[in-house]
């Protein structure tokens, strides 16, 4: 790690957004992480994609369990609300959370361990709620903290660094999300910002559950020549499905694109994801076709990466199913929390 | 765009700014540091070689360093530079067992310089060690040129100039003081093997308007005032002065008149202040002795009462700018200021004046009258006679003409050895990785935000009693230690690696001032527009590696570049290292002297 502070000068023509700030406001204190971990610049694509949305990170609430990806919410986003929970607790942390104030935005982020071992049901579970957050798993294979034991995301012809075998069978976090039907499923890779950035503000604003599978290689125990989350290995398997623009509300769409290449979908908040077909065959909105397309890209030895699955018509949360009041917990007053005598007489009269 | 050749000694050269803007290319970050160390004779011995006379030049250089320093470009102001080159010679102590002591074994060869100021001083260090005869006529009697009668004792006090003045007489100079050489055709009758003139622009520029003639004896050229005052010949002047011009000349004629005992002193410029000559620092601290500096007043008359100088009559002007950037001044109207006044001084210029040079003994000048001399190797159309300083190209300053000194210096020494002068020796350099562990360096790269360190003044009261109170006091070693901890370090240089990089991005994250790309490469005005902020500043080179594994190249914007290691700290291969540059230009004595080891 390194031993001072990130210097506070910034370029001087270093780009404001709307709010006033540089993507340097959106930082937070220097990463402990190994030197080339991919983690590192999964933070820097966060930062970058709340810079460009303009969120005020006050607005935000960061969710972590436990591992190196946990670490990471310490190291962007200095001004939101953090919470850096137990071992694969995270979801349960941010549904509380989320229930009680609904209008931040809340970023979790996750490793494969704390996500496909410890914390496999809490994940599951996250999703049958289509909790409004965004769920991004930052996926290297290999415990890092506990020096590089196979993860359950490893795939099994992957060895150790020291040419172990893997004896298990993969956790493929993607197709189960869209099994569990996840409104927003995304897989991208820590060394690619141009796909990674605007799938990261998409799920943001995608109302619902939006997960993104980072592979994120760990240079210490899983960049060898016989890992398939190494660097050069990613790079050289990596099939992108597609890219994606983020249209601001209000915002028209002048470019013109040839017939049955792009897609537009609207956002509930009034935003628009242009999707660009890189795959002519791939629909990601047919959720009967994508799981069978992703298994036999994968069996083709691909790693596709870009947005997997997105459901149009179900953009509905967990307020929304259990319909509870509109407003955060913290904004009611008593006249709103307390029914009265009336409605209390009322009840115990129902239990009578 | 091509790979960039970083074994180029010129292109980590262009990175260390402030070395590069230095005419005498001196290693400031490595002395910076040496006096962040307290190694105060080391920092000085670092300086001596390169720009000979530390304790001038930190008192009095223009500093070209400053302006290019790149802390100003991610902060308000520069490293003080020059104040802390002062700060190495003030606390140094005693370094004489460090200097090359005469008398050196002769090579037989003579050289004559003309004019006793840096150029000659410096001509002389470079060849003295080296066995040469250097024989120094001075019409004054005392060496040290303009630095002596021109820079008033408050500002370079007479014992910092007599130690460093003497520090290279003592080598073993031949001084033939207050003798004026009045003609080179006899001089080089003399047989010399070679001949520097090193005469500076000593002639101040007269201004001939109604009234100058009879009000001649209240009007004094500045050079010549400040020169008398120097020598002790003026020691008085008249209770309401006013000063005309706006360089550093006009502002040392009036804090001397000041000093002299006048109760009212006036500047006049004829531009508006912004366009003034006078460095920015010498305008702060003319306006803290509480002198008035008028701007967009041109002189039109010396008002005459009884005979005698009572005022001088200005006119209101305003400038305008034309499309090519040439200034007009043009009248605004306005009724004329007449400003009440006992004496004059004159300050608006000097020029070179050569009235002891024949102009038939194959010497030739240009229509301005300046000497016509080569660029490279400062050799006039005279063939073993070479010029530099303000003799040269005119008015100068003290650093440029150190660094003719030196050029001079080999040009001379190639001559008398029958070597062609197109011959010269290349700089030095080396790097040096910093790495000192996993994340330490041998250098603090950790980046000290802190403000540019005021330099203490002595208080008004005593100052403006004496011309030998020095005015400014100086940095002590704590406010060194601040100051000196502001500097970059720019000579730590980012090393890229093209093999070893495995395009992790860990660099383009960390990278505090967005300066590392991983891009497509293109030519250079596309591939600037192309990067994370684009790189506007053409005077600063973009670093690019040749194609990675990808097809990208690397490509990195030296402009803003704080050198503070974090990209070789979170590099997992060390495709990035801090590497330490040194450039030594070359000098005469290159060979024989050894270069400074820090």
């Amino acid at each position: 790690m390194t031993h001072i502070a990130k210097p506070k000068f910034h370029h001087p023509a270093l780009p404001v957004n709307a709010l006033g700030l540089t993507r340097r406001d959106y930082e937070g204190v220097v990463s402990t992480l190994c030197a080339g971990c991919g983690h590192d610049s999964v933070t820097a694509a966060i930062i970058e994609a709340c810079f460009e949305l303009d969120l005020p990170a006050h607005r935000v609430a960061k969710v972590s369990g436990i591992g190196c990806s946990s670490k990471t919410t310490n190291y962007f986003l200095n001004r939101a609300h953090g919470f850096n929970s137990v071992h694969g607790r995270m979801p349960s942390v941010a549904t509380g959370a989320n229930l009680a104030n609904r209008d931040l935005v809340y970023i979790g982020v996750s490793g494969d361990g704390d996500t496909a071992s410890i914390g496999l049901g809490q994940f599951c579970h996250a999703i049958r709620r289509r909790l409004n957050m965004v769920y991004i798993c930052e996926n290297n294979g290999t415990y890092g903290l506990t020096k590089g034991q196979f993860s359950a995301t490893n795939d099994k012809e992957s060895k150790s660094r020291k040419g172990v075998d893997n004896l298990y069978q993969p956790i493929d976090l993607c197709t189960m999300a869209i099994e569990l039907g996840a409104g927003f499923v995304a897989r991208s890779f820590s060394g690619d910002k141009r796909q990674l950035v605007p799938l990261i503000k998409a799920a943001i604003r995608y109302r619902g559950f939006a997960f993104i599978d980072v592979i994120s290689p760990c240079v210490t125990f899983n960049n060898h020549a016989a890992s398939t989350k190494s660097y050069d290995w990613v790079r050289e398997h990596n099939a992108a499905l597609d890219s994606l623009d983020i249209v601001p509300a209000r915002e028209t769409i002048e470019a013109d694109y040839a017939e049955g290449t792009s897609l537009d979908v609207d956002l509930h908040d009034g935003s628009r994801i242009r999707l660009h077909k890189l795959a002519a065959d791939y629909d990601p909105t047919d959720r009967a076709a994508v799981l069978p397309e992703l298994a036999r890209r994968k069996a083709r030895g691909e790693i596709p990466t870009g947005l997997l699955a997105i459901d149009l018509d179900q953009q509905e949360d967990l307020h929304d199913l259990i319909r509870s009041h509109p407003a955060p917990l913290n904004s009611l007053t008593q006249a709103e929390l307390c029914p009265g005598s009336e409605a209390l007489a009322k009840i115990n009269a129902a239990h009578r | 765009m091509q790979p960039t050749d970083v074994t180029d000694p010129e292109y980590f050269h262009k990175v260390v700014d402030c070395q590069w803007a230095c005419p005498a290319h001196t290693p400031v970050p490595e002395y910076i540091r040496l006096i962040a160390q307290r190694r105060y004779a080391d920092a000085f011995m670092l300086n001596w070689e390169s720009n000979v006379f530390p304790g001038i030049l930190g008192r009095t250089c223009d500093r070209p360093c400053e302006p290019a320093c790149r802390r100003s470009r991610v902060e308000e102001k520069p490293v003080a530079i020059c104040r802390l080159k002062r700060v190495a010679a003030d606390y140094k102590g005693d370094v004489s067992a460090r200097l090359p002591k005469g008398p050196f074994p002769r090579n037989g060869k003579r050289v004559a310089l003309i004019g006793s100021g840096p150029a000659s001083l410096t001509v002389a260090r470079d060849l003295l060690p080296l066995g040469y005869t250097c024989v120094m006529f001075e019409k004054d009697p005392k060496a040290g040129g303009l630095m002596r009668t021109n820079i008033p004792s408050f500002r370079l006090p007479t014992d910092v100039l007599d130690e460093e003045v003497n520090r290279v007489l003592d080598m073993g100079v031949e001084t033939r003081f207050g003798e004026a050489v009045t003609s080179l055709r006899a001089l080089l009758g003399q047989g010399f093997d070679a001949v520097f003139i090193g005469t500076g622009a000593p002639r101040g520029k007269d201004l001939n308007l109604p009234g100058r003639e009879e009000a001649a004896a209240n009007i004094h050229i500045g050079t010549d005032f400040l020169k008398s005052v120097a020598f002790g010949h003026i020691d008085r002047i008249g209770r309401r002065v006013v000063v005309i011009g706006g360089g550093n000349t006009a502002m040392d004629c009036c804090r001397t008149a000041l000093r002299l005992g006048a109760e009212s002193v006036t500047v006049t410029v004829r531009s508006p202040r912004a366009d003034m000559k006078a460095s920015p620092w010498e305008i702060e601290d003319t306006e803290r002795e509480g002198i008035p500096i008028l701007d967009n007043h041109a002189p039109k008359r010396f008002v005459l009462e009884n005979g005698r100088l009572v005022a001088v009559e200005f006119e209101k002007m305003r400038a305008e700018y034309e499309p090519n950037g040439r200034r007009r001044l043009i009248p605004t109207g306005e009724p004329p200021v007449v400003i009440p006044c006992d004496d004059v001084l004159m300050a608006i210029g000097q020029e070179n004046a050569f009235p002891w040079i024949e102009r038939d003994i194959g010497l030739e000048f240009d229509d301005k009258g300046l000497p016509i001399v080569d660029a490279r190797t400062y050799q006039s159309t005279l063939p073993g006679v070479f010029f530099g300083g303000d003799a040269a190209w005119g008015p100068e300053n003290i650093i440029w003409a150190v660094a003719h000194g030196h050029q001079a210096a080999i040009s001379i020494d190639l001559w008398c050895r029958g070597e062609p002068l197109s011959n010269r020796p290349r700089p030095t350099t080396s790097l040096v990785s910093q790495k000192m562990g996993i994340h330490e360096w041998s250098y603090d790269n950790d980046v000290a935000l802190t403000r540019r360190v005021p330099v203490p003044h002595a208080d008004l009261d005593t100052a403006l009693k004496s011309l030998k109170v020095e005015a400014e006091l100086g940095y002590d070693d704590q406010l060194a230690l601040k100051e000196a901890a502001r500097c970059l370090n720019c000579d730590v240089q980012t090393v890229f690696t093209r093999d070893l990089c495995i395009e992790c991005d860990g660099c383009v994250d960390i990278c505090p001032v967005d300066a590392i790309n991983f891009t497509q490469n293109a030519e250079e005005t596309v591939l600037r527009e192309r990067l994370r902020v684009p790189a506007r500043n053409l005077e600063q080179d973009l670093y690019v590696s040749p194609p990675l594994k990808t097809g990208r190249v690397m490509v990195k914007d030296e402009d803003v570049c704080l050198h503070c290691g974090l990209c070789a700290e979170r590099c997992p291969t060390g495709a990035w290292d801090m590497q330490k540059f040194t450039y030594g230009a070359a000098h005469a004595t290159c060979s024989k002297v050894p270069a400074h080891v820090a």
